[in-house]
């Protein structure tokens, strides 16, 4: 008689956070699946879910600490113990705490649990510290949070129940992997229309109703054209815009002074408009006005003034963007764009959904029913990764405000806990005066002004990745793609320990693989290593393990606890917050442990405030007790449900010793349902607003304006044109006046128009396969049988004219290298590009793969064709391959020539870096 | 040879149905069937050289993305294939053993393990590519319709569905009687078109696809391409001079 059992804990496959029901037999796995229960996936289950059984199992996984025994590289190791590994590390660190911080960099990968990392790090005193959010989808956040005070991203999901448009922009796949499929099944049961704007029909594009087979990189010249469009028909939401946007604000027209293009106020500091009712300025916030949207104002000094929206109207009525103007960059007909903008203006205007649902706006009005313009968008990695992404996806929120389809019925929504007051929450935290001392705030913020950057006096970077200097203001979260060159660049001055978990920095992660290696493993004259200390905390033998000196294997994802929090990535919906934990199902056989316990053991050790006490006592013995017992702000914790001693508060009470098992009785999560009178219009919902407030995710309940006119921007372009007491140097000065424009511009990616386009003509791009998206293991002995190694893909018609073939193998040249890799030719692929599959292709000895795996043979990376740099110009050091906004990496700007191979060549990927498998010698001294 | 069951006219045909327009591609129901049934009453589904030059194993269900059309009409369709549970199987008539067999009250199609001498004429015979040698057992294996869920009466009844329908993400995966007009499935059939693969073969597969489609959005005729006009065009002008009211 078998023993079963059954478990609900957080699948961690992918960053989607499903409930997943565990069934245990005899305490081995006997199979995963969807946990119905659950807010985010409702009992389904993708082909990464599933095959978490052949993870938990996997030999790639790390078995004890390891020390390293040969050069960086070469993946010789020897056990430790636990405490000799914590006890070198504690003692390194403490040393660097006790003289600079900052010479601790710490960059976390697919994490989760960044409310701890982030907080770490500020208590320990570096600003050094980021996620992969810089290189996945900062443009996304940042545009969002400082446009509608919440984000495409994870942050917002459009209303599947009323959309009936539905527009993707660069979205094959996403994050939220299992909702989106459910949506498009609930929109595709409606018969509502989806639209794909995408390179590359796959995935989601595939059952588009229209695919859209874009320019990379033109997106946002095609929404401006859209809106170009919109505006010429006179579709425009006007009330909405008067009501929640700044679209009614006035602009100081006064060229060359300092308050030039920022909001003109009056004496109390409200923003004004113009009452063409009263025929006089008031405050933008006042109700019962008619705020004019067009004309000139005198302002009491005597300057002059205009709405924001004027500004806006002016600028996209230009016939520069007229559909005939931009069709041919774009790769998509004029009438195309027409097309489709009369049919979200049909949708939008004639198909408008009611909801005879009562509510309160901030203004205390009450309104008898809630009205929608049924136009939804998502946009998401096509957008992201190009240079020129935060102005796209900042053109895409203005498309949706000048509809009126912000957080309306069938439009998009924000997710719980979002909107947030614009742009978040307060600047990143500063440098402490002295060791020891914390962060004044957490290391990843929202910088507004100048004054709010991390550089120095002569206004150079801080920070080690350079965020939040005037190479990248709105670097919100770091540029992790850039932290080893640059530590590389700044030397044991600079650096101390690099700390890296659950990130493959040495392999698919990395802009040039073959560079990045070299610099971790590179030296000075007299032998020591230019980057001094290389920590890696991961479950896997990954590419990058092979570099640290240091080994901490992590559990997998069944093995541990683990919170999903408000306080970092929630998996709230429009519907209200929620949040999750992780439970061990699984006792590790092997000498691991969770990362998260590994933090907070070594923050006691180090004593830092918050982890342990005046006498430097550790407060937390695990994370479990710390996600229980931890508290933020007074009654804020990093779970929000369960609060309290009797465990009924929401959001904010008392730690409740008891919460852990009340989420485990519930199915491993908690979700609060927000009545029906608070689901929309959550910027100016009274009752919403003051909701959130007493949760405690928001400060106040004051209405949230939408930001169609962007004055942080302006207040950075203002010191680029010496206004303020804090300018850039003068070399930046040009391109932050370029690229801070309060408005959305479009521009050609950064890196096309430094590339001799003549040489390199097609636009180079990759995506992850949806059986492998976000997963940490595509050795997996299951998804590796669906996709073991990867082709090129294009356009038969330009296979043609280059005399390509299926199965040829062929080169793909950029200025930054070559790669050799298979063909295969497609009918749904923009003319002018190629695609792979990324993160297929790995290094020989990675991953507990046999030497003769076709991912070390025939996959292969287009990463070692792409430069984290930019071809050096004017004479000045090269920028980094980054948005020169927010530092988001510009995977996606790559182009490239492709050719064929001599008929001869061997079959086998080019370049394959040599093989260096891990060789561990056992404490026992026996090799393994 | 081995007999097809005699059909009594209230027996139940127990199937699929497959939604080609919405089906995305993401192998979910492949992976899961997997996992299920081979820790399940199935047994293993082996898999071969799992971390070496040719991964590969039995799968029950397997996903082919494919294009079709050329230009404009062109498209991508994501195509689900496991056993069809057909009226007329031959891998059933061929088999020399009897252990491949059809049941009389719900038409399912299932291979008895124990007597199957692993000579491969039912896969020769299926012209879909639904059966895979288990190289390791030197059986053929193939789907159940996990008859060990949906009959399993310790189950709450909503949960009595294949594997690779309770975790289909895109719900592009259907199961029911479809025997009896008015189930779910039947009706799906009839208003979405469902329809046979490969019909002129005559194997009268129960499983049927529902064909992709095409949402669109009429909209009034539009003004000729622009009015080449400099400036803010008339329609926005007179929108901007209408009263509004914060």
């Amino acid at each position: 008689m078998t023993s079963q059992s059954v478990a609900y804990t957080t699948c961690y496959m992918c960053a989607c956070r499903c409930g997943i029901k565990v069934h245990l037999e005899d305490g081995r796995l006997r199979y995963i699946e969807g946990n119905r229960n659950h807010p985010i996936n409702r009992g389904v289950l993708c082909a990464k879910g599933s095959a978490g059984i052949m993870t938990a199992i996997s030999p790639a996984r790390l078995t004890a600490p390891l020390k390293r025994t040969g050069p960086r590289g070469s993946g010789s190791f020897e056990t430790i113990s636990w405490e000799e590994a914590l006890g070198m590390l504690t003692e390194r660190l403490a040393a660097v705490r006790a003289s600079d911080p900052s010479r601790l960099a710490l960059y976390t990968g697919r994490d989760q649990s960044q409310a701890l990392t982030g907080h770490f790090a500020r208590m320990f005193g570096t600003i050094n510290y980021a996620a992969h959010g810089g290189f996945c989808s900062v443009n996304m956040a940042a545009a969002g949070l400082y446009s509608l005070g919440g984000a495409f991203w994870e942050f917002g999901e459009p209303d599947w129940e009323h959309a009936r448009l539905f527009l993707l922009f660069g979205v094959a796949e996403d994050h939220d992997s299992n909702p989106i499929k459910l949506g498009l099944a609930r929109l595709k049961a409606r018969g509502a229309k989806i639209v794909s704007f995408n390179p590359v029909r796959t995935g989601y594009s595939a059952i588009a109703d229209e695919f859209v087979p874009v320019t990379p990189g033109t997106d946002g010249l095609l929404v401006l054209s859209l809106i170009h469009c919109l505006l010429e028909s006179g579709h425009i939401d006007t009330e909405f815009l008067v009501r929640y946007t700044n679209a009614h604000h006035l602009v100081i027209e006064e060229p060359g002074s300092a308050e030039h293009g920022l909001i003109a106020r009056d004496a109390e500091g409200r923003e004004l408009a113009f009452d063409r009712a009263r025929g006089a300025l008031a405050a933008a916030s006042a109700t019962g006005i008619d705020p004019a949207l067009a004309g000139t104002y005198a302002l009491p000094d005597g300057r002059h003034a205009r709405p924001a929206f004027a500004l806006l109207a002016e600028r996209y009525s230009d016939p520069a963007y007229a559909p005939e103007a931009v069709a041919e960059r774009c790769g998509v007909p004029a009438a195309t764009i027409r097309r489709l903008a009369a049919e979200m203006a049909e949708v939008a205007f004639n198909q408008p959904v009611r909801l005879d649902q009562p509510w309160t706006d901030s203004a205390g009005r009450r309104h008898s029913h809630m009205l929608g313009r049924p136009v939804a968008i998502h946009a998401m990695r096509g957008i992201s990764a190009h240079s020129n992404g935060f102005h796209s996806c900042r053109a895409i929120h203005v498309l949706q405000m000048l509809l009126g389809a912000v957080d309306t019925p069938g439009s998009w929504r924000y997710k719980s806990p979002y909107p947030k007051p614009i742009p978040g929450n307060g600047p990143p935290g500063r440098p402490p005066r002295a060791p020891g001392e914390p962060l004044d705030a957490t290391p990843l913020g929202y910088p507004t002004r100048p004054e709010e950057l991390l550089v120095d006096e002569a206004g150079e970077p801080l920070r080690l990745d350079r965020a939040f200097s005037w190479e990248a203001p709105l670097a919100v979260h770091g540029l992790m793609h850039m932290v080893i060159a640059r530590a590389f660049e700044a030397g044991p001055e600079k650096i101390d320990t690099l700390f890296l978990f659950m990130s493959n920095m040495a392999w698919n992660s990395a802009m040039n693989p073959g560079e990045t290696t070299r610099m971790l493993s590179a030296c000075d004259e007299e032998g020591r290593y230019r980057i001094p200390f290389v920590v890696v905390a991961d479950a896997f033998a990954s590419e990058t393990v092979a570099y640290a000196d240091l080994v901490l294997p992590d559990t997998t994802y069944l093995e541990r606890y683990d919170c999903i929090s408000l306080l970092d990535r929630p998996i709230g919906s429009a519907h209200g917050p929620a949040d999750a934990i992780r439970v061990p199902v699984l006792k590790p056989e092997r000498d691991v442990r969770p990362f998260q316990d590994v933090l907070i053991e070594l923050a006691g050790r180090l004593g830092l405030p918050d982890f342990a006490d005046a006498q430097g006592h550790p407060l937390y013995e695990s994370y479990a007790d710390y996600i229980v017992r931890h508290q933020r702000g007074p009654g804020i914790g990093p779970l929000a449900g369960f609060r309290g001693a009797d465990g009924t508060a929401i959001g904010r009470g008392e730690p409740n010793p008891d919460q852990l098992r009340r989420y485990i009785d519930n199915g491993g999560f908690w979700v609060h349902h927000l009545p029906p009178e608070q689901l929309y219009f959550k910027y100016a919902n009274q009752a919403y607003l003051t909701g959130a407030r007493d949760m405690g995710l928001i400060g106040s309940n004051a209405p949230i304006v939408l930001q169609l006119y962007s004055e942080p921007l302006q207040r950075f372009r203002l010191a680029a044109e010496g206004h303020g007491p804090r300018v850039p140097p003068p070399r930046l000065r040009e391109r932050v006046r370029t690229y801070f424009d309060p408005l959305p511009i479009w521009y050609l990616p950064l890196e096309q128009a430094l590339t001799d386009r003549q040489r390199y003509p097609l636009h180079a791009i990759t995506q992850r396969p949806m059986a492998m998206y976000h997963s940490w293991g595509s050795h997996n002995a299951w998804l590796r049988q669906i996709l073991p190694e990867n082709r090129i893909y294009l356009h038969r018609e330009l296979a043609a004219e280059l005399g390509i073939a299926d199965e040829d193998w062929v080169w793909v040249d950029s200025r930054n290298g070559r790669v050799k890799c298979r063909a295969r030719t497609m009918e749904g692929v923009n003319r002018n590009t190629v695609w792979t599959w990324n993160a297929i292709g790995k290094r020989a000895g990675a991953w507990a793969l046999k030497r003769d795996a076709p991912e070390f043979r025939r996959g292969f990376l287009l990463n070692h064709v792409i430069s984290e740099f930019l071809p050096a110009s004017g004479g000045e050091p090269p920028h980094s391959n980054s948005d020169p906004v927010t530092g988001q990496a510009a995977w996606f700007d790559l182009t490239v020539r492709i050719e064929r191979c001599a008929p001869d060549t061997p079959d086998e990927t080019a370049p394959r870096p040599g093989a260096n498998p891990l060789r561990i010698r056992r404490a026992e001294e026996t090799d393994v | 040879m081995t007999m097809l069951p005699k059909r009594e006219p209230t027996a139940r045909k127990m199937g699929l149905v497959i939604d080609l327009d919405t089906c995305v591609g993401c192998h979910a129901c492949a992976v899961n069937c997997k996992e299920w049934n081979t820790g399940g009453e199935a047994g293993i589904l082996p898999d071969y050289d799992k971390y070496g030059a040719n991964p590969d194993g039995v799968w029950f269900n397997r996903i082919h993305s494919y294009e079709s059309g050329s230009g404009e009409s062109s498209r991508t369709v994501n195509f689900p294939r496991s056993c069809l549970h057909c009226e007329n199987p031959l891998c059933v008539t061929v088999c020399p053993t009897g252990a491949s067999f059809k049941r009389a009250e719900d038409g399912i199609v299932l291979i008895d393990t124990d007597i199957c001498i692993g000579c491969k004429l039912c896969s020769w015979a299926c012209p879909y590519g639904a059966r895979e040698f288990d190289e390791d057992n030197g059986v053929m294996r193939k789907c159940t319709l996990c008859i060990d869920r949906i009959y399993d009466e310790s189950r709450p009844p909503a949960e009595r569905e294949p594997a690779c329908v309770a975790t289909c993400p895109a719900k592009a995966r259907h199961f029911g009687d479809l025997a009896d007009p008015d189930s779910k499935v039947s009706k799906l059939v009839k208003e979405r078109g469902g329809t046979d693969l490969l019909p002129e073969l005559g194997y009268r597969p129960t499983n049927k696809y529902l064909p992709p489609r095409r949402a669109q959005i009429p909209t009034a005729p539009r003004e000729s391409a622009g009015s080449g006009g400099r400036g803010i065009g008339t329609a926005l002008l007179k929108l901007l001079d209408k009263a509004l009211s914060r």
